[in-house]
Formats: structure tokens, sequence, C-alpha cells
């Protein structure tokens, strides 16, 4: 153990904000305000772009946990969102079973490759960790290139979206969004959650000062593990749904850039704010939506607001709201 | 249980060829305040990393309470009531002093909190001994404070109210004294030899009339040996620690 006893600052600024009773009444506000912008915005919005926006929203949320909550930057996370994308889509049209169980048995898969990959990963720092969590992405990848039930370049193509516990059929685009917004907001909660639990106080102190969270007693490799694996199954879910959603798993979806476009989201909409990956994730993939006819220019764009971004606005743009209330968010 | 609270036999620490620690054999007897003082180099801090297990010894052993501990892990020495203090202020910046205590008193009452399903409003059952303990140190009127926002002499308060929520047996405090100004060092002082009945005390510090004044018993390092051992008067009068501190030639 060669632990430095100078702490690493490495805090986002928008977390540094004291919780109080009147920010918890604020993050009331922006629950109920979310849950009516969920109700009301399939009657303006295309409900796949709006599912695809939520898929993407409820990963990076995941992703944010890990690094905002963490203080841990993967650089694989890519893995877990498509290896659950995959074993959803293989399970619900090579098994037939319903969306529900599909999307649990990619879930699952998520949290286990997690908790695999999680153990190696974590037992190095800082770079050293991102380095590992991207080789073993990359062996994912490569799997999923390769393997036969991942169909190789074509992807698992024409997943039959099922019957909601065998009962509520979900062709529909707009029954399947309410269903997909349940589990955004379910997730949304269950993240809110954790960071504000015993453990997230934990959490919290780590990424402060990990040398005098130890001193203090806690094993603290065993708490980054847990949230590792918090990570990766809340990442599964999200790419378990998205395969039922787009009928679809592909290459896409473990492929590196992947990796790379949430960390994308995470930085636009605010690391280690609460809600700052959702509107991370609106920005991008409405980017990509309506800048498609620019072609491969979406990403020239996609870079320049990154670099803007970090620029103009470090603590992305919820954490620049964040700061101007003086209550984080 | 024994008359010494932590022991070791020939503990050394080599990096690279050099022994930063060479077979120190230290006995701190229990209820005591033992300082451990040497020049620049001395291996003070090397010696320290190794008792508080922040390093592995290359050779030798750490006995705690009789207690083999030579191979523990330092979360596992902590939950053995052995506790150090780091020489950086080691407080959690964007904690609030309360938080900052209350962290402590959770692992020390509650043990893990792997409950990430639960809210953080159990841990409010903390807050009244989290307060009494910011109260002991004189920070009341700063429990709600980032500790961020503190001051240099207020975060050391902070961190000793901190360490002091372990309730434990045995404080290893890291120059708690450093970088402190007149008035913050006979603040903390005092406090030191107020939390010193039924504990036992180690701690390395620069600051010889601190020294003088605190310790029971000290140990002299030099070149990563003891050069010296017993009471400030016995130890202040030895000719080879007054060569080792001013050089040879002075004394």
């Amino acid at each position: 153990m060669a632990h430095a006893a100078a702490p690493v600052d490495a805090a986002p600024i928008a977390a540094a904000l004291p919780e109080s009773r009147d920010a918890k009444a604020l993050h009331r506000m922006v629950f109920i305000g979310l849950a009516v912008l969920l109700a009301v915005l399939p009657f303006g919005l295309y409900p796949v772009f709006l599912m695809k926006v939520l898929c993407f929203a409820l990963f990076a949320l995941a992703f944010n946990l890990l690094l905002g909550y963490g203080g841990l930057l993967s650089f694989g996370h890519a893995a877990y969102f498509g290896m659950a994308s995959y074993v959803s889509a293989y399970a619900a049209k090579n098994w037939g079973v319903t969306p529900e169980v599909a999307i649990l048995a990619g879930t699952l898969t998520a949290a286990l490759l997690g908790l695999a990959f999680g153990a190696l990963a974590i037992r190095r720092q800082g770079i050293y960790f991102s380095m590992i969590t991207l080789a073993l992405a990359q062996m994912v990848f490569f799997f999923s290139l390769q393997a036969k039930m991942t169909g190789g370049e074509d992807g698992i193509q024409a997943v039959p979206r099922g019957r909601l516990f065998g009962l509520i059929d979900l062709a529909d685009d707009r029954v399947l969004y309410v269903l997909v917004a349940l589990i955004f907001f379910g997730g949304l909660l269950l993240i809110y959650r954790i960071i504000h639990s015993p453990f997230g106080q934990v959490l919290k102190a780590i990424r402060d000062n990990e040398p005098r969270a130890i001193s203090l007693g806690y094993r603290t490799t065993r708490y980054k593990l847990a949230v590792f694996v918090l990570s990766t199954t809340l990442a599964g879910l999200a790419g378990a749904t998205k395969a039922i959603v787009f009928q679809l798993a592909s290459l896409t979806d473990v492929h590196w850039s992947m990796s790379g476009e949430v960390v994308l989201m995470t930085l636009v909409g605010g690391m280690g704010t609460v809600f700052g990956p959702i509107a991370g994730s609106f920005v991008i993939v409405a980017m990509e939506n309506y800048l498609a006819e620019f072609g491969a220019w979406v990403t020239i764009i996609q870079g320049c607001v990154f670099v803007v971004c970090v620029l103009v606005f470090r603590e992305g743009v919820v954490g620049l709201v964040a700061r101007k209330l003086r209550k984080p968010l | 249980m024994s008359d010494i609270a932590l022991e070791t036999d020939d503990l050394t620490m080599e990096f690279k060829g050099f022994r930063a620690v060479n077979g120190v054999a230290l006995r701190v007897r229990r209820g005591s305040i033992h300082a451990l003082i040497g020049p620049n180099g001395a291996g003070k801090t090397t010696c320290f990393n190794l008792l508080t297990k922040f390093l592995t010894p290359t050779a030798g052993s750490i006995r705690y309470n009789g207690r083999d501990i030579t191979r523990a892990k330092p979360a596992d020495v902590a939950r053995l009531g052995l506790v150090r203090s780091f020489q950086i202020s080691a407080v959690f910046p964007h904690l609030t002093v309360k938080e900052n205590v209350r962290i402590a008193l959770q692992r020390h009452k509650r043990g893990d909190s792997f409950d990430f399903w639960r809210s953080e409003r159990v841990l409010r059952a903390l807050d009244a001994e989290a307060l009494a303990l910011v109260e002991a140190v004189g920070l009341s009127s700063f429990a709600d404070t980032l500790a961020v926002e503190l001051s240099y002499g207020r975060k050391r308060a902070l961190e000793i109210a901190t360490t002091l929520a372990l309730d434990p047996e045995m404080l290893l405090l890291d120059e708690p004294m450093a970088g402190m100004g007149r008035e913050d060092v006979d603040r903390t002082a005092e406090l030191i030899r107020r939390i010193s009945k039924d504990r036992t005390i180690l701690m390395v510090e620069h600051n010889l009339s601190v020294v003088a004044s605190l310790s029971d018993h000290i140990t002299v390092l030099a070149r990563g040996k003891i050069l010296a051992e017993g009471d400030y008067a016995t130890v202040s009068k030895d000719p080879r620690v007054v060569e080792a501190y001013i050089g040879a030639g002075h004394a």
C-alpha cells in the first residue's frame, strides 16, 4: 500500500456546495418538474427521440454516479451498456421472453461484468484505473465482433418488443414511452437516493480524501467496487432498455466512442451534479438527431461544443446554474 | 493486558538499497505520551507510516496489544483502535464540520455503511454526539461550515475531533503542530494533554518545546536507528543527540 498523504482535490466544483434543507426542497421541485415534462413532452416531440434521450440520460446518470460521486473515471462504460443491450436483445429474440425479463437479464449481465471488471480495475488509481477499464472494454468489443450470439457486424436486428408481463403490447411507441419514462425516473430516484444515503456519505468522504477515510477504518476499495457495480448495473439497465426500444443491439453500443460519448454528456451537463447528465444527454442526442444532415460534421460540432464547454463553464450547464443559485443540483 | 501498547522489533524499511528505518525496536507504554524526534531524514515519517500500515516493512515486526499487525491493512488497524493523523491537515474539505466528525462516528457506531437504499436521515441519530465533539474542540459556531473554509489551526482542531469520534485507544499524531502559529500551538498542546487521559499517544514532532512539555518518553531517531531514549532531561543532555541535531564539532 503506497498512498500519498496529500489528498488530490478532484471534487467537482458543483458538488462543493453544502446540502441544506432548502436544497432538498429545490430538488423536490426539480423532480416534480421533470415528471411533468416527461408527461407533456411526448405531445410535442417524437417519442422515439425522447426514448433515445432517456436511455442515454440514464446511462449518463449511471456514469456520473461513478465519476462525480465516486471520483472514478471509467473509460469503458460502453462495455456494460453494450453487453446489456446484446443480452437483452438476444433474450427477447431467441428465447422469446417478455421484455421486462429481457431487460432484467441484460441488467444482471452488466452487474456481473461490472463486478468482475471492477474487481480488477479498482486496484489501480487515476489514469491507470481508466486505462484498465478501457482495455477490458476493448476486450468486450472484440468479443462482440467475433462471437456468434452478437451477430458480428450485423448486430442483433429485428428484436421483438413483445408484450410487457405478457399483457401490454409495446409495439405502440407511446405505450413503450411510458415504460421507458418509468424506468428512467425509477433509475434517477435510485441514484438520488444512493447519493443521499449513508453509503453516499462515505463515497463523498472517499472522493474528498481517501487516505483519511482509510485511517478512519473504511475499507475504501470495497466502497469503490460497490459504487462501480451500482454504476455498471444502471448503465446496463439503460442499454438493455435501449435494445428493446430500437429493436436492435449493435457494435455501436460497445464501441469505445460510446464510452467517450457518455463522458461528453456528463461533462456538458455537469459532472457531480445530480441532474446534469440529463441535460447533457439531451443536448448531445438532440445535436446528433437535428444536425444529422451535416453528416460527419456532427462529430466536429460536438468536439467544438465540448471544448467550449470545458473552457467556458467547466462545471457544465447544470453546474453553472447550481453555482448561480448557490445550491447543489 | 501488558504494559506495552505498541512495540516493534527489528523494524526495517529499505528503499532500493537505502535503509530509511534500520532495525528499530520501539516500546510505547500504555497511557503515555511518547514522542518520536530526530533531525531531518532520520526516518521519523517512514517509521510513522510503517506503524500506521501505510507502508509495509521489509523486515521486522509490529505488535499492537500483543497482536501482530505487521501485515495488517491500514483500515483494519484503525478498526483495532490505533488511529493516525496526517501531517497535512486531513479533513474532508467538501463536507461540513459536523459531517466530518459524523463520518467517523458513522464508522465507529454503525460499522460499514453499504446501505445505499436508506436515506441519510438515519445519520441524524449521530448528530448530537457529533456536535458535542465539535464543541469540545471549540468549533461550535462552524458546525455547518465546509471544512475547506476553515483556517489552518481550526482544520487541525477538526481533525482531532474527527479522530476522537473513533474513541481510539491509541493515537498516532504526525507533527500535530506543523505550520501552526504560537496561539494555535498552545491550544493544540492543551487539547492533546486533555485527550491523552486513558489513551496512549505516539507523536512525531519538530517543535522541541512542545515535546519537552507534553511527552513522558522520547525516542530520538537518527539515520534510521534509535540514537537515544528517555525523558526530555535525559535525552537533551545526551551528547550524541546534541551532535545529531547540531552537527559534529559544535558539541
